[in-house]
């Protein structure tokens, strides 16, 4: 028995935990109790615990681009791809779109990109914005005397593009200074670049060469010494991330990639938001049948069962919340499915509890042996469940599977709901009847 | 009570054939009729309601087609658009039919392992395989007859029901192995008899609970889901029968040809 109460100690810790987690942040609660004023904020959690939404219920953009590696060297490929997302991101956080996704894929000698634009309203001018090859210029300086103050040093104003552009740059990397191990980025230039980097590092001696990409700065370190041999270092003071996101960058000057659209999906906000509702609506009058079903045909314990399942609902909200699962209508389908599932566990223990009765067993015995032998059953279906959302969730991104996102969305509301509902269907459920049900009749 | 329920085993099964006959005949004769999933193109859907299908369009033809129509329709407005390119469509075929191989084998090792016995295993994979083929069949006709599309979930709700009718198989399965350790005097016969028999009011419950949610899906889910809705549905319905009427069946016959060989 002490066992039990354990559980079900852990239980109602784990309803406040989700409940906590399902409430607004943030929210004052102001309680006058025997005549004292208590004040009570709700701690906010770290994070914004919001929902998220895909595409399909968001509305906005989705676009799968090819990246057309035939001018790149085999080996050079995935620096390539990797530049290319960088660059796209770069120019849709430009953009001004927020919690946009680019995300690379290679599958058999195809390199893409999955680019997600939420609440995107012109979708050909996102279009143009990430369908371009990136450039790479690089820019001198040019100095004017302030007409106000000729006797003072001349200021920089601007710069200009000079002949030497992505096209010369052979590669950049990430390396470490040797003198004190800070990270830096080497600039390699192939021949046609070597000389026009030599001259430029020779007029340009201890001022700013800007580094433009898209047109915009993307880094303008100080020429140090002139240059003749191709190789530079571009020092500051990096962390290895910064240094590798400029590498990056520069690699998609060095090794330009076109890219090719390979499908598009629009949808527009008000088709999202519309199929969500109707979703939900046909969710809760499903939930609301199941749950009046049980309690008539199995009366107390089902009762019973239909809190494990409000509990059920609470855990997954939470969890939802919590990895984030990004919620598309294959997902909200995924988790109602789940739910019949749910209740599965609970109609087999309380059919097999029915026959140990019937077998002429004390009820109280009757109970734990059915779950004892319900568990064989329920452990071996589901698993099968199990296997099958494994393999339409693809989790070791096996390039022969789909990796398509609503099939993943799906499968993983699916697992998580089967992963829950073992839990609320049996520990809860369990100690629910054990600490509240005075077994007579079923 | 133990029904003798394995009395109409050939019975079962030629229910079965009725409805995948039909189904099959269907597959050959009309085929599936694929969505741009699979075939690749363009499919515009406007406020409305029409939807235009297209071969292969940019967004910039879209825009000027929508741009034409919104001269006789001001209100007009382009509420999806969607296009795939031919590679991806090929892709996602191959894909499909990897998942589906993929699943059969991993679940026929798993229920094989499960239950000891191989028969086990090849009576539910047939059982399985049993109610794609009805859920393939009915979704030709109505791809034939109402001009309903197969598209990327309709191989998700196919993959789910799958595990679903295995799900199911399983419970019954499970009595069955039960009875086998508790009783050795007991016939394949007599065993599946009670197991059917023991399991079928669970077997009818949670087929109906499992069907309230997904027909409300159906009836007043959107249009999105709706016919992933309705995959599933049928799905389920087969897949209860099947474990029952297909899948234990199928172990009482496995029997009979062991022990009277024709």
């Amino acid at each position: 028995m002490r066992h039990s109460r354990g559980t079900l100690y852990l239980i109602i810790f784990i309803c406040v935990l989700s409940l906590y987690l399902n409430l607004p942040q943030g929210i004052n609660i102001s309680q006058k109790i025997l005549n004292k004023e208590f004040h009570f904020t709700v701690p906010s959690f770290p994070r914004d615990l919001s929902f998220k939404k895909g595409l399909d219920l968001s509305g906005g953009m989705q676009v799968t681009l090819l990246a057309d590696m035939e001018k790149i060297e085999e080996s050079q490929r995935l620096t390539a791809l990797d530049s290319v997302r960088s660059v796209i991101s770069r120019r849709v956080d430009l953009y001004g779109v927020s919690e946009a996704s680019v995300k690379t894929s290679v599958t058999t000698a195809q390199y893409r990109l999955i680019v997600e634009l939420p609440g995107i309203d012109k979708p050909q001018e996102a279009l143009d914005l990430i369908g371009q090859t990136a450039s790479l210029t690089f820019a001198t300086p040019v100095f004017a005397t302030n007409p106000a103050s000729p006797s003072a040093e001349p200021q920089l104003v601007n710069f200009v593009p000079s002949d030497l552009t992505g096209n010369d740059l052979a590669a950049a990397t990430v390396t470490f200074e040797t003198s004190d191990r800070q990270p830096a980025v080497s600039l390699k230039f192939k021949d046609s670049g070597r000389e026009k980097f030599a001259k430029l590092t020779k007029e340009f001696l201890g001022k700013p060469v800007a580094i433009l990409l898209d047109q915009s700065i993307l880094s303008a370190p100080t020429v140090q010494s002139e240059i003749t041999s191709g190789d530079a270092i571009i020092t500051g003071k990096f962390t290895i991330d910064e240094a590798k996101f400029l590498a990056t960058q520069l690699n998609a000057g060095a090794l330009p990639v076109p890219v090719k659209i390979l499908s598009q999906k629009n949808i527009s906000a008000t088709l999202g938001n519309t199929s969500l509702n109707q979703s939900l609506i046909a969710g809760g009058i499903g939930l609301t049948i199941v749950a009046a079903f049980m309690c008539l045909y199995y009366g107390w314990v089902g009762f019973i069962s239909v809190i494990g399942l409000l509990i059920y609902g609470l855990i997954t909200a939470a969890l939802y919340r919590l990895i984030p699962v990004t919620l598309t209508l294959p997902g909200v389908a995924g988790f109602i499915l789940s739910v019949g599932m749910a209740v599965d566990s609970n109609i087999l223990i309380f059919e097999r509890y029915r026959e140990e009765i019937r077998a002429g067993r004390p009820s109280a015995i009757a109970l734990e042996l059915a779950f004892g032998r319900a568990w064989n059953s329920i452990k071996d279906a589901n698993l099968a469940t199990i296997i099958t959302g494994l393999i339409l969730f693809n989790p070791l991104e096996w390039s022969f599977l789909n990796t398509s996102g609503s099939v993943r969305g799906f499968a993983l509301t699916l697992v998580l709901g089967i992963l829950i509902s073992l839990f609320t269907g049996i520990v809860v459920t369990r100690t629910l009847l054990r600490a509240f049900y005075k077994p007579k009749h079923l | 009570m133990i029904i003798n329920w394995m009395k109409y085993r050939y019975l079962y099964i030629a229910f079965s054939l009725l409805i995948i006959i039909p189904g099959l005949f269907s597959l050959i004769f009309y085929g599936l009729k694929l969505s741009i999933d699979f075939t690749g193109g363009s499919v515009l859907t406007l406020s409305d309601s029409t939807i235009i299908r297209q071969k292969d369009m940019t967004q910039l033809q879209a825009d000027e087609m929508v741009g034409k129509l919104q001269e006789k329709d001001k209100d007009l407005k382009l509420v999806s658009f969607e296009t795939i390119g031919p590679a991806m469509g090929q892709e996602t075929t191959r894909k499909t039919i990897w998942a589906v191989l993929l699943a059969s084998l991993l679940l026929l090792i798993h229920i094989s392992h499960a239950f000891k016995q191989l028969k086990f295993g090849v009576c539910a994979i047939l059982a399985m395989l049993h109610d794609s083929l009805v859920l393939l069949g009915i979704f030709s006709l109505l791809g034939h007859f109402f001009n309903i599309e197969i598209d990327l979930l309709f191989v998700t709700a196919t993959l789910t029901v799958l595990s679903f009718s295995v799900h199911d198989t399983i419970v019954v399965y499970d009595r069955i192995r039960e009875l086998q350790r508790h009783t050795s005097n007991l016939s394949m016969y007599e065993m599946a008899n009670q197991a059917v028999s023991e399991t079928m009011v669970r077997s009818l419950n949670n087929s109906l609970t499992i069907i309230f949610m997904l027909l409300a899906l159906v009836l007043l889910g959107g249009d999105t889901t709706r016919y992933f809705a309705l995959a599933l549905l049928i799905g389920t319905i087969s897949g209860s029968y099947s474990s029952p009427f297909t899948a234990v069946p199928l172990l009482a016959i496995w029997d009979d040809l062991r022990h009277h060989p024709k």
